[in-house]
C-alpha cells in the first residue's frame, strides 16, 4: 500500500502526484524530487553496462527511516515514483512490481485518450484516479 | 483479416474529407475543419498538416503502448528497427521492406507495397494524389519517434505506386 504516487514527465516535471496523509504533502513532494536524481543515476548506469535485459523496474531507490522509495521508468522516459511506508514489511518486491505494472497500464490508457494532450497534468482521468486510490493505504 | 480494412477505409475517408475543404468554391475564405480560416490556396497545405498532426498524436499513443516490457532501445538504430518491425506490423500487418541510413542522422525506410496505396494503382497513375495519402503515416512515424525521445522530420516520396519511401532526418539539438 503506497503512501505517495507520482508520475514524472521526461523533462522532470510532475504530471501527477498524490499522497495520502493530505496534510504534510510537501514532505512527499520533496522526497519525490530528490529521488529523481537517483532515478537519473540508475538510468545512466544502465546505459553504460551493456546488459541485454534492461528492466523498466528500477527497484528500491533509497530508504529513509520511515519510508522506502521505489522507481520505474518507461520507454518514453516517463518515471513513476512510489513512496511506501517502511513499517509495512509484508510488502514484497513482486507486489511493488505489479503495482508499477498497473500504473504503467493506466498511464498508457491515459496517453491513448484523445482528450488528453501529452505533457499536460493528468487531471480529468477518473479511471487513473480510482486506480491510484486502490493502491494507496487506507487511512481512517 | 477485416481489421486492416477498417483502418484503410477510415483513412481514405479522412483524406477525402480534409481534402474536400480546400477545393470548396466558397466566397474566398471558408471555415476549415477546426474552425480556422482556410484560404483556397493554402487549403491543401492546411489539410496535409492537419492529417500529419493526427498521425503525430496517434504515433505518440502507439509509442507508449507498443514497446514491450524491457527497456530495449539502446541507440537510435534500435528505435528505427522498432519502427520498421513492430510499429509497421501493428498498423499495417507487414514489416517495412528496407531500412537504409547514412549513419549521420538520415534514415530511408522503403515499403514496396504500402497498404494505403496498394488499392489505388500500380505504376504511375495517381502519382500526384499520392502525397495526401502519406501525410498521416509521416505524422505517425514522427509521433512515435518523438515519444521515444527523438526529434525528427519525416517526409515521404513516391516514385511509382505502391512503392514509397519515408525519409527520417533526426534533428540534432
Amino acid at each position: 500500500m503506497a503512501v505517495c504516487v507520482a508520475v514524472i514527465a521526461k523533462e522532470n516535471y510532475p504530471l501527477y502526484i498524490r499522497s495520502i496523509p493530505t496534510e504534510n504533502e510537501l514532505k512527499f513532494h520533496y522526497m519525490v524530487h530528490t529521488s529523481l536524481d537517483v532515478v537519473d543515476e540508475k538510468i545512466s548506469a544502465m546505459g553504460k553496462a551493456l546488459v541485454d535485459q534492461r528492466e523498466l523496474y528500477l527497484g528500491l531507490l533509497y530508504p529513509t527511516e520511515d519510508y522506502k522509495v521505489y522507481g520505474y521508468v518507461t520507454n518514453s522516459k516517463v518515471k513513476f515514483v512510489m513512496v511506501v511506508d517502511s513499517s509495512n514489511t509484508a510488502l514484497r518486491d513482486n507486489e511493488i512490481r505489479s503495482m508499477f505494472r498497473k500504473l504503467h497500464n493506466s498511464y498508457t490508457d491515459v496517453m491513448c485518450n484523445p482528450f488528453y494532450n501529452p505533457g499536460d497534468r493528468i487531471q480529468s482521468s477518473r479511471a487513473f484516479d480510482s486506480m491510484v486510490t486502490s493502491m494507496m493505504i487506507q487511512v481512517c | 483479416m477485416a481489421d486492416a480494412a477498417l483502418f484503410e477505409f477510415l483513412h481514405t475517408e479522412m483524406v477525402a474529407e480534409l481534402g474536400a475543404h480546400h477545393s470548396d468554391p466558397g466566397p474566398g475564405v471558408s471555415a476549415g475543419v477546426w474552425g480556422e480560416k482556410v484560404g483556397s490556396g493554402g487549403g491543401q497545405k492546411m489539410s496535409l498538416s492537419v492529417l500529419e498532426g493526427m498521425g503525430f498524436r496517434v504515433g505518440q499513443a502507439l509509442g507508449e503502448r507498443l514497446p514491450q516490457e524491457t527497456l530495449a532501445f539502446r541507440e537510435e538504430l534500435d528505435i528505427l528497427k522498432f519502427l520498421c518491425r513492430d510499429l509497421w506490423v501493428a498498423v499495417f500487418q507487414k514489416q517495412m521492406d528496407s531500412l537504409r541510413t547514412n549513419h549521420q542522422g538520415t534514415y530511408v525506410l522503403q515499403d514496396n507495397s504500402f497498404p494505403l496505396l496498394i488499392r489505388m494503382a500500380s505504376g504511375l497513375q495517381y502519382l500526384e494524389e499520392a502525397p495526401k495519402f502519406l501525410a498521416f503515416t509521416c505524422g505517425l512515424l514522427r509521433g512515435t519517434l518523438c515519444i521515444l525521445g527523438i526529434k525528427s522530420l519525416v517526409t515521404a516520396s513516391v516514385a511509382s505506386l505502391p512503392t514509397c519511401k519515408f525519409q527520417v532526418v533526426i534533428q540534432k539539438t
